[in-house]
């Protein structure tokens, strides 16, 4: 074919590449025309296509006995016993919230619900990963204050508790904060919905709100680097209605009750494109789609506009073909609209209409298995050194477990989750706060843990062991509530993949997780890759942000981290080395972010919470926290805060004061129990590594020969820093 | 006791009540859809907490004006006891069976957590299952809980005995720190002339399951039941 000048132009406008362009012109035989560019450009665009990171993902394990399905759905679907599935997937909003923090949060809120009841599940918990920018940025106060009162505003009002998730700042993100939204719901296991068209001649249905001109080419600002005139793309921004959202959850798990539904899939990202191409690729089949029929609140919508609208509440599904006025019934009911706007072919071809006019005719299997896919040159990251403990300087501990509770990071989160409705449905039988929620499946005794994870500045600084580290402390935290973890979803956000050290993280990273899930029988199910993330040249810190799953048989025997009675013992459970390399007490006491982070031995994960988790379900542990950030002090001080409860502990000789206290390495946990000579020898039966560290009880924490600090006071600093933040102007 | 819940496009804790009362009464409490106006008898009503019709106008505003609460008013009128909880107290605020308003809260942000509650008066169907000046623990859930009503109204209800429940301190006391939505006189919960209609703000029906951290809401439900049953 002869180069097609002005349509090169136009296609790199839509941010195709001169290559990609020449491929939509062979699929074509002709030069698409402007709707068919539309979709072919949000189809191929990073966002849908996964074009840089689908050859990596592919070696992640997303198989296991408890899985039903695995990542390419809307979600991912688990087996949790008693012919129940756990339906659950994270997912980013970052480049929209950034631009439009409360509506951007909003939606990335509603689009992950979507994702989930549109598979049949009821959402029962959301959760958030939320990474801001310094805390000295200008903007940041506002894009916290922004986001926490979108997901509040769209979760709270569609009545899904938000039980858990974690916030935390880094300069990184001043250009680029992260919102991953994460959504569980339950479904029977035999009743899972999903997106393969089938059925030539059965009709297309189009449900939910109407079409309007917003977000138009979301996919494919998500899909590019930001730079300063992003405040310009505030239009590819959608607006929320999560009123819409709660009648249309209503009224399709209604639908989904009766046996009416051959298909069905949410329109999200790239609206009705690519959910209309989704479903007829799963099918190998066509559609033929009538665009006037749509539901329009604008008028003289074009059919480019109708294709790409990013329009929110909204939903395609085809029906038996009896099942038509049943159907349209129950949307009638929930007052919402129905409209039937095509039907099934077997032709192939996606075939779009504005009445007898034919504005878009190509093949569908060709835009879905031709789509690009990129090997892209990485780099590994620079192995960074190991520092000796001994040759870090140590601060006084009181003084430096002070500065630590009160840094950002660690700072209590209440402001946050205060603002989420973390109760309704009755059923959160472990709160925000802690290392995971518990989420109790109704009328059972059962219950689901839930809990996101990462520590971008681990994989920084050794992706490998990032993602790693990333995988194991989810594991950990479901593990520390009592939970068996069963599976996870995985946020990838990360830079541009076009530079080679930043592909190099993402590829490390994946390589790391990928041990780990095979470690821990932790498969992932469902995922999302949030790539770009990058303002004038400079990328975030790479974030492989976990969304764990686990079940626990029975929710009364869950435990918490607050340390409510006195006279327990206090135990530490794994080995301690003291590593200080990248740690909170290295960054936030000594201003240095430096060296490598700790190892991780999946073995020794494995085995410690393997033992951990028999203990808790056995009723001998009445506390248990998992040790992350800031270490072993850290998670001390935050069970005595959350218990109201003190402890007096004694540092074993034989190990560099600090590095005992706050190191992190990894696969320990700190517990309080009653028969600590019946759990230490069932330890060492195990080979688990145990170390009794004193005694629950008073009103402060005590170090022997080191000092003391009230629980008050500790509640005190690590309460005042987020309010005072956020009330400074 | 049979139960009847109003369930409105948007509500969203009728569940939640629904199983208070399931386990309070061993009875199913029926559900009415906003068009079913002319729903079944019941020994009381209640209008569960949520965001009906979206509460993208004033919160409860559309609802109050629905023709089901023209029927729920009617009922009420007769003497059957209707309990709004959260938006049900907007609602019913709103539509005139209680006197007063729910502003926003004074924080201007929305509010999930438990709070202390005292008892005011134990002479209701709705408290009797309480000691008067008892405290209880219960959840909140709520962007506007901030109640409000002028200075003779306040002293008409507080005359009457018809302030059911006040925010506390957990020692009792009606601090400000307690009072984190702005409520005027630390008021959350009032009752009407007759003490057959409440309307409260906090979730008596969160706090009925050991599981779930407090179980001081039983008593109302036990209470509920004594009266009605």
């Amino acid at each position: 074919m002869k180069l097609d000048q002005a349509g090169l132009e136009e296609a790199q406008k839509h941010g195709l590449s001169a290559e990609e362009y020449a491929r939509a012109r062979s699929i074509m035989g002709r030069s698409p025309n402007h709707t068919e560019l539309g979709i072919f450009s949000v189809m191929w665009s990073e966002h849908c296509s996964y074009k840089s990171s689908k050859v990596w993902l592919k070696k992640l394990p997303t198989t296991g006995k408890r899985v039903i399905c695995g990542p390419g759905e809307n979600a991912g679907v688990i087996d949790i016993g008693d012919g129940e599935a756990a339906i659950f997937k994270m997912e980013s909003h970052n480049h929209p919230s950034f631009i439009e923090p409360y509506q951007g949060a909003a939606t990335g809120v509603g689009g992950i619900l979507r994702d989930v009841f549109t598979m049949g599940a009821r959402p029962i918990a959301n959760l958030n990963a939320l990474r801001f920018g310094s805390p000295d940025h200008p903007k940041t106060r506002h894009l916290v204050a922004g986001v926490v009162k979108g997901i509040g505003g769209y979760g709270n009002c569609v009545g899904v508790p938000t039980v858990g998730g974690e916030c935390e700042f880094h300069p990184s993100y001043n250009g680029n904060i992260l919102v991953n939204a994460m959504t569980v719901g339950l479904a029977r296991s035999d009743r899972i919905f999903y997106s393969a068209a089938a059925g030539p001649g059965n009709p297309v249905i189009y449900v939910g709100a109407k079409t309007g001109r917003d977000g138009i080419h979301g996919a494919t600002m998500a899909s590019a680097e930001f730079s300063a005139d992003n405040e310009s793309k505030r239009p590819t921004v959608q607006v929320g209605d999560p009123f819409t959202e709660k009648l249309l959850i209503e009224a399709c798990l209604e639908l989904m009750a009766e046996d009416a539904i051959v298909a069905i899939q949410d329109m999200g990202a790239a609206g009705l494109t690519s959910s209309s191409v989704e479903m007829a690729g799963k099918g190998g089949l066509g559609l033929e789609l009538d665009l006037s029929q749509v539901p329009v609140r604008e008028e003289k919508m074009t059919a480019y506009e109708i294709m790409l609208s990013e329009s929110q509440e909204r939903m395609l599904m085809i029906l038996k073909p009896e099942r038509e006025n049943l159907a349209r019934r129950i949307f009638e009911k929930w007052e919402l609209d129905f409209a039937v706007i095509g039907r099934v072919t077997d032709t192939g071809r996606l075939v779009l209409k504005m009445g007898n006019t034919v504005e878009a005719d190509m093949p569908v299997g060709p835009l879905v298995t031709e789509a690009p896919l990129y090997e892209r040159p990485w780099t590994p990251s620079p192995t960074l050194p190991d520092l000796k403990t001994q040759d870090i300087e140590a601060r006084d501990p009181i003084a430096a477990l002070k500065t630590l509770i009160g840094c950002p990071h660690l700072a209590s989160k209440r402001w946050i989750w205060e603002q989420y409705d973390h109760l309704v449905m009755g059923h959160t039988v472990q709160r925000p706060g802690g290392d995971a929620a518990v989420v109790r499946i109704p009328g059972r005794k059962k219950a689901l843990a839930l809990a996101t994870d990462c520590t971008p500045r681990y994989c920084a600084a050794d992706p490998k062991r990032g993602g790693m580290q990333a995988v194991a402390e989810s594991w950990r935290n479901l593990t520390a509530v009592g939970a068996l973890p069963l599976a996870i979803t995985d946020n990838m956000n990360f830079g541009n993949p076009e530079r080679p050290e930043i592909m190099g993280q993402f590829a490390l990273c994946i390589e790391g997780m990928r041990e780990a899930c095979l470690a821990l029988d932790y498969p992932v199910v469902s995922g999302n890759v949030s790539l770009y993330n990058e303002t004038n040249g400079s990328g975030i810190l790479p974030t492989p942000a976990i969304g764990g799953v686990g079940l626990i048989d029975d929710a009364a025997k869950s435990v918490g981290l607050a340390l409510k009675r006195p006279g327990e013992t206090i135990m530490l459970i794994g080995e301690t080395k003291g590593h200080l390399g990248q740690s909170l007490y290295l960054r936030e006491v000594l201003g240095r972010e430096e060296g490598s982070p700790p190892p991780v031995d999946l073995a020794a994960e494995r085995k410690n919470g393997d033992f951990l988790r028999g203990q808790i379900v056995a009723g001998a542990v009445s506390a248990c926290h998992d040790l992350s950030d800031g270490g072993l002090l850290v998670a001390l001080a935050e069970m005595a805060m959350a218990g109201g409860t003190g402890a007096a502990i004694v540092v074993p000789a034989g190990i560099p004061t600090h590095g005992f206290l706050f190191g992190e390495d990894q696969a320990r946990y700190l517990i309080a129990c009653a028969d600590p000579k019946k759990l230490s020898a069932a330890a060492k039966a195990a080979g688990v590594a145990t170390l009794t560290l004193g005694q629950s009880g008073g009103d402060s924490l005590t170090i022997k020969d080191i000092g003391a600090i009230s629980v008050r006071e500790l509640r005190r600093i690590n309460e005042a820093w987020l309010p005072d933040y956020m009330a400074t102007r | 006791m049979q139960a009847a819940i109003i369930v409105f496009p948007g509500s969203n804790r009728e569940q939640d009540v629904f199983d208070a009362l399931h386990r309070a009464t061993g009875k199913k409490p029926l559900k009415a859809w906003h068009r079913d106006s002319d729903f079944p008898k019941s020994d009381l009503i209640v209008i569960p907490g949520g965001f009906s019709y979206g509460d993208y106008l004033r919160c409860g505003a559309m609802a109050a004006h629905s023709p089901i609460m023209r029927a729920v008013k009617e009922r009420a009128a007769k003497g059957v006891p209707v309990l709004g909880i959260c938006n049900g107290f907007q609602i019913i605020t709103e539509a005139g069976l209680l006197p007063g308003a729910l502003l926003t809260n004074q924080t201007l942000k929305f509010h999930c957590k438990d709070v202390h509650l005292k008892v005011e008066t134990s002479q209701s169907i709705f408290t009797r299952g309480y000691n008067a000046g008892q405290v209880i623990r219960v959840p909140v859930a709520h962007h506007d809980g901030n109640y409000f009503a002028d200075a003779a109204t306040l002293d008409r209800l507080e005359g009457e005995g018809r302030v059911a429940f006040r925010y506390c301190s957990e020692a009792g006391e009606l601090d400000t720190a307690s009072n984190s939505n702005g409520s005027v006189r630390n008021i959350a919960g009032v009752l009407n002339e007759t003490k057959t209609v409440l309307g409260l703000m906090p979730h008596p029906e969160d706090a009925t399951d050991p599981l779930l951290g407090s179980t001081d809401g039983q008593g109302f439900f036990a209470g509920l039941v004594e009266a009605l049953a």
